[in-house]
């Protein structure tokens, strides 16, 4: 397995307080990697650097590198909307804009410069289809996304992320908003998208994390305790820290 | 005791109720009554002729159109793009709060002394002619401030998350702001127009140093470096200087009709706001 995403030594200030400690890590291609932790931990923090999210936070201040695909992206010469391109991102909270559901699957393509009624619905069709959406929406691409239910605007909001073909994706919590059938959707979706793409789970659910992700890191305190497979993290934990929280004993 | 304070409370605020509505048809009631009867096809589509001893309105109706576009059309750009970059763009809050500060406070300035700087720095300082451009841009300064408060209004109220989706997909700054931020500002700067037009449809004082008395008929580009009488102000010259009290409540009930077609809009853009955002 290949390497996509290098953190070495990263360290984050939201202003006086700092969230991340000294962050090494290795994130692997076509893996699911699961960022687990109590609240205020830093793992959405830690997954906004991954495609410089934390930019838009003005007292946000980063050290150390983020190496992805072997180039750091805090380097100079980083072209920040490319990079955001190549990693996707959903949120926590369906996030859908608000026009119709075409409109919103096509609004990445065109803004990188996708013209061309055909190629448009290609891409949508595809997306969608990525996104087990579909059959869902397909009668209805010109209604607004935002009548559609939570779990479809979830999936509505991965298909908008796919249609610009990104190699990784970042996912905040995408299941916290949604019902168990919804989530259970959105968890066999993202083993079926681990074939092509890398995929970064933050998720507070232990059973989500055991049930489908390759790799589990374990925050605390913003430092990075525990690091390795899955199976190893949820049987075998190494840090009596990693054995108490995933046993349930704080957090 | 307590009832009866109560009792007398009720009916004192019913009393001023009354009053408010009453006084309301009242003006309403007399200015339709007095002017309905002069309102003719006559005095709407000519001028007034000393030759021919008749009075018309038509030039006034047009002043009042000419000065609403040539303010809106300085206004808009100006108004929303300074909403859009203390939204979106300005990071230093201390100066932020300062324009919002300067913003409320221009609001709250008479119209006359707009109309006393106007004068001073359009027509004596930069050479304009008493006319729509001199009005027109001294109506600019005084709705600046309701444009901008209106779209940034409208504009903070725009969920991050749309904001955040935008960028996540590799959306550079003003292009996020051009799709998805502007788009559903749209009805507060709706709002800010109606407000505005609304304004700029019933001011007189600041109009009467800058865009002039003149009652003669002109076209677009004559008018706006001629002295040029918006209906309120032919309004006040037909009353006070030619004495002639029933032009002038014809003029104010076309004036009446306008604000009250311009409240309707608004009411309706505020409504349907609210509805978007409860649903
Ligand atoms: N924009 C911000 N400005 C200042 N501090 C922030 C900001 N975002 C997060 N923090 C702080 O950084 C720390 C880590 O927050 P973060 O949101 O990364 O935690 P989290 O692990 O995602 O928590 P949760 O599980 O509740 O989502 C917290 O102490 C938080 O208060
Ligand atoms: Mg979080």
């Amino acid at each position: 397995m290949a390497t996509i995403i290098e953190t070495k030594k990263l360290n984050l200030w939201y202003g006086d307080n700092q969230a991340l400690y000294g962050i090494d890590s290795e994130l692997q291609d076509k893996e699911i990697t699961a960022l687990i932790g109590p609240s205020g931990c830093g793992k959405s923090t830690f997954l906004k650097t991954l495609n410089r999210m934390n930019d838009l936070v003005d007292s946000c201040r980063i050290e150390g590198t983020v190496m992805f695909n072997g180039k750091n992206i805090y380097g100079d010469k980083i072209n920040v909307t490319e990079l955001r391109t190549r990693i996707g991102m959903v949120f926590q909270k369906p996030n859908p804009f608000p026009m119709s559901i075409y409109d919103n699957i096509a609004y990445g393509p065109r803004l990188h410069g996708v013209k061309g009624r055909k190629k448009l619905d290609e891409i949508v069709e595809r997306s969608l289809r990525q996104a087990a959406i579909w059959s869902e929406t397909k009668d209805c691409l010109k209604k607004s996304a935002l009548g559609m239910s939570g779990g479809q605007q979830q999936r509505i909001c991965i298909a908008r992320a796919l249609a610009v073909e990104p190699e990784v994706l970042l996912m905040d919590e995408p299941t916290s908003a949604l019902d168990p059938i919804s989530t259970g959707k959105i968890e066999e979706l993202a083993l079926e998208l681990k074939k092509k793409y890398s995929i970064i789970i933050v998720t507070h659910n232990m059973q989500q994390a055991s049930r489908i992700s390759d790799k589990t890191a374990f925050f605390l305190l913003g430092k990075l305790i525990e690091f390795g497979d899955t199976e190893q993290i949820f049987n075998n934990p190494q840090d009596r820290r990693t054995d108490d929280y995933i046993s349930g004993r704080f957090g | 005791m307590r009832k009866f304070t109560e009792i007398l409370l009720k009916t004192v605020m019913r009393l001023a109720a009354i009053i408010t509505c009453g006084l309301l048809a009242y003006i309403i009631g007399t200015i339709f009554m007095r002017g309905f009867r002069f309102i003719t096809f006559e005095l709407l589509t000519t001028q007034t002729s000393y030759l021919n001893d008749s009075i018309g309105i038509l030039p006034n109706i047009l002043n009042t159109i000419y000065i609403i576009l040539v303010t809106m059309v300085i206004v808009l750009p100006i108004g929303i793009g300074a909403a859009v970059y203390l939204t979106e763009y300005a990071s230093n809050r201390h100066l932020v709060s300062l324009i919002s500060f300067a913003t409320e406070t221009l609001t709250g300035i008479p119209s006359i002394l707009f109309g006393l700087v106007g004068m001073l720095f359009f027509t004596q300082l930069m050479g304009l002619k008493q006319g729509i451009l001199a009005g027109g841009l001294t109506l600019v300064m005084m709705v600046l401030p309701t444009i901008v408060a209106n779209t940034r209004e409208s504009l903070l109220t725009v969920p991050d998350s749309y904001r955040e989706g935008a960028l996540a997909l590799g959306s550079g700054k003003w292009h996020m702001i051009r799709t998805v931020v502007l788009p559903n500002a749209l009805d507060g700067i709706l709002t800010g127009c109606i407000l505005s037009i609304g304004r700029i449809t019933g001011e007189s004082a600041a109009l009467l140093f800058t865009a002039g008395f003149g009652l003669r008929l002109l076209s677009f580009f004559d008018a706006l470096q001629s002295s040029s009488a918006t209906l309120t102000v032919a309004l006040y010259i037909y009353a006070n200087e030619h004495g002639n009290f029933d032009v002038s409540y014809a003029i104010a009930m076309v004036l009446m009709l306008i604000t009250l077609l311009l409240n309707l809009s608004a009411a309706r853009i505020t409504g349907k706001i609210k509805d978007r955002r409860n649903g």
